[in-house]
């Protein structure tokens, strides 16, 4: 294994050897957690449990941390003109705070610069194992885990260490969803899925078409209105486009204004309705579809422009795609267009390749995970996910007290361990729960959380551990 | 006030979210070492009335002397940094957390005065290294009531909103000149209005997060802050006080301020132990 930092991180003492299953040797690194991915949920995780007093092993695949706001990595995201959907305040973690100075929506290269503050300010990198990523991770006896590694690539020998929990932050905006279509085959313009869009010059003086309306859809919609010859947006239902600002402030901060008051949930969408009314109004006016939900009841989308380029005529809004041809793309309702470009932004799907399915309680093999607070697997009190959340709002936040929990929970085992028996038999009840209001079903929202509600579960749980 | 471990974390801040405080242009002042021995940052928060200006006067040279990058800050509406009369502790709190977090490694942050008190918040807002609180002003009656006893005249306005007069005796010992004492003395501003009445009748902090370790020290001669108010914040934290007697409140101003800061900094190098 190759050493992982400019720090020079010495290579870990094995304790003892015992050869495992296979007859390989197995490094014990004893009380020693592992945390998988050094993305944002993976360092808030190797700072919350070292904070905990445990030794941390981190891996991460990439050479640097950030997971996918780090443009640098071959599986970020991110594109040239990302900002941040939530504002500052709930993006941070809450305690460290980003620079008051920085704009209340930030870009992506401060969102990165912001997370090696973090790992270089709480000194995070000594545990984190550059280059590396993991190939198997299996339950031993004990509740114990073993953790296979090799060097990213594949290349050099695989080397197993037995951990006493792991941690998965692995992320799930790295594998793209791609929708099948008929003839996509015969269809000779180009097509790409989001993940590989970078920057406006791929759009720039093409007919593009944009399918989804995530914010990747939408934001991608208005960067092809700037820089395309023709955009056409297609989306399957009508959405809510709530704006990033109104009443002079972030539109998240006024939610949560309401939110804190606990406003019932049939006045704040009444709220929100007038408040569109004041400014965009009726949306099927601008050719866009009626939404068939209320407001609150998908994925929030935060674009001020998208309706502004519609009502300048940058944008044609399209129905769902029926099927391509060799020319073009034919539309559910009969329309023929002709693009050169086709942007797929339909999402991501997470993905656990070196973890049985089925620990994480994905008995069909559906790629759904069942956990508490879709962080604790059944069963498995020494295992958790982190990170892996929709939330309405900032991730970071939510990630970091997933972390604090799990950290108290393991500190619990040694300490009271008849009281994290409780603990783990909740997380053994509690699996699958929800913590979003009424949302629609889809693998869009199989993570869908509002962060108060969630937020407000994580309270309780820990409240629960620690019998307050 | 209650003790710091016996509550639980918070997790939900909602009015943190939702109104999140107006940032201010803040005065930091630093020195380094001249060889970065991996000592962790110390940031020194002055109290009410003073500014960083109180820590650049001999503390920050010493300790950066010591090896410890030094830094000290103004709150909003104090020395270098932007006026704001309506500021609040939790106004106060924000600014010291985001220096700290802002520093280049895990900080260290030593409050003097009332700024104890904010950084006493601050902690359960940052996870520092560990702390220091040095004359510590926790607030709550007592503390006027100490106040009132030294000072009657200085501090009576005060409760009314108006501003703190701090007499010469109270902050300096005897054997500071009397040219050194007026032009400290000439420097004092004052703290918000509201931020006044919060450390008289405000919320006692919440959990430290992260149980940094925490040293308190003070002088038993101290006209601000009495003795009995220097054991119970030592409590607080579950350990005694360190006295420095014949000393005033302002300890990095007066004539033998290297004795306190040294205590400290032999304390931090030998690496205390997690609360």
């Amino acid at each position: 294994m190759s050493p992982s930092t400019e720090h020079g991180r010495p290579e870990p003492e094995p304790t003892t050897l015992a050869p495992n299953r296979d007859g390989r040797p197995v490094s014990d690194r004893g009380d020693t957690v592992c945390v998988i991915g050094a993305g944002a949920s993976g360092l808030t995780a190797v700072k919350n449990l070292t904070e905990h007093g445990f030794g941390v092993d981190c891996y991460e695949r990439e050479t640097g941390v950030g997971g996918g706001w780090n443009w640098r990595h071959d599986r970020s995201p991110v594109y040239a003109s990302t900002h941040l959907i939530s504002s500052r305040p709930f993006t941070q973690f809450p305690d460290f705070p980003m620079p008051d100075s920085w704009p209340d929506y930030p870009h992506h290269s401060q969102l990165l610069s912001y997370f090696e503050r973090y790992a270089d300010h709480f000194d995070l990198r000594r545990h984190i194992w550059f280059g590396t990523e993991v190939v198997r991770v299996e339950p031993v006896d004990g509740h114990r885990w073993d953790v296979t590694t090799r060097s990213t690539g594949g290349y050099g020998p695989e080397r197993t260490s037995r951990y006493a929990a792991v941690l998965v932050a692995n992320g799930h905006n790295w594998s793209p969803k791609l929708p099948r279509y008929e003839g996509l085959e015969e269809f000779r313009g180009e097509v790409m899925h989001a993940s590989s869009y970078k920057d406006p010059a791929q759009l720039r003086g093409k007919r593009v078409l944009v399918v989804g309306a995530g914010n990747t859809g939408c934001d991608l919609a208005v960067e092809a209105a700037q820089q395309a010859s023709r955009c056409w947006h297609s989306t399957r239902r009508g959405y809510w486009y709530a704006p990033k600002y109104v009443l002079g402030r972030p539109a998240d901060q006024v939610n949560d204004a309401l939110l804190a008051l606990r406003v019932p949930l049939r006045l704040r969408q009444w709220l929100y309705h007038w408040t569109l009314r004041l400014t965009v109004g009726d949306l099927t006016r601008f050719g866009l579809p009626k939404p068939d939900h209320r407001v609150y009841e998908t994925h929030p989308i935060a674009n001020s422009q998208l309706v502004y380029y519609v009502g300048h005529g940058e944008i044609t809004p399209v129905p769902e795609l029926a099927r391509f041809h060799f020319g073009g793309v034919t539309l559910t309702d009969g329309r023929d267009i002709d693009p050169e470009l086709v942007v797929f932004a339909t999402g991501y799907l997470p993905r656990f390749e070196f973890l049985d399915p089925g620990v994480l309680g994905d008995a069909d093999g559906s790629g759904r995970p069942r956990l508490w607070l879709h962080a604790f697997p059944p069963g498995h009190p020494t295992l958790a996910v982190a990170g892996l959340l929709q939330p309405d709002s900032g991730l970071f936040t939510l990630a970091h007290w997933q972390t604090v929990l799990f950290a108290r929970s393991l500190r619990l085992r040694r300490e009271q361990p008849q009281r994290a028996a409780a603990f783990a038999s909740r997380a053994a009840a509690g699996a699958g729960e929800r913590y979003a209001g009424k949302v629609k079903d889809s693998s869009r929202h199989w993570f869908e959380v509002g962060h108060v509600d969630y937020l407000r579960a994580v309270q309780r749980a820990l409240d629960e551990l620690e019998g307050k | 006030m209650t003790g710091t471990t016996d509550q639980r974390v918070r997790i939900m801040r909602g009015r943190e979210w939702a109104h999140p405080v107006r940032p201010a242009r803040r005065e930091v002042l630093g020195v380094d070492p001249e060889l970065d021995e991996g000592r962790p940052p110390l940031l020194f928060v002055p109290g009410f009335g003073h500014g960083a200006w109180a820590f650049a006067e001999h503390w920050l040279e010493h300790a950066a002397s010591r090896g410890f990058p030094a830094y000290a800050m103004s709150l909003r509406g104090h020395g270098g940094s932007e006026p704001a009369p309506g500021a609040t502790l939790r106004a106060y709190t924000h600014d010291v957390v985001q220096v700290a977090a802002g520093l280049p490694r895990q900080a260290v942050l030593v409050g003097h005065g009332a700024g104890a008190l904010v950084v006493s918040h601050a902690l359960a807002r940052y996870p520092a290294r560990a702390a220091v609180l040095v004359a510590p002003v926790l607030g709550g009656a007592a503390t006027a009531g100490a106040a009132l006893r030294a000072n009657p005249l200085g501090t009576l306005p005060a409760l009314f909103g108006g501003g703190l007069r701090l007499h010469r005796r109270q902050l300096f010992s005897r054997e500071l000149p009397e040219a050194d004492a007026r032009r400290h003395l000439a420097r004092l501003g004052r703290a918000g209005r509201r931020a006044q009445w919060q450390l008289l009748a405000g919320r006692a902090a919440e959990p430290a997060v992260g149980r940094p370790p925490v040293l308190v020290l003070g002088s038993p001669d101290d006209r601000v802050v009495p003795p009995a108010a220097l054991t119970r914040a030592a409590r607080r934290y579950g350990a005694a006080p360190l006295l420095f007697p014949g000393m005033g409140h302002d300890l990095m101003l007066d004539t033998r301020w290297q004795e306190p800061l040294d205590a400290l900094l032999d304390w931090l190098v030998k690496e205390p132990a997690k609360s």
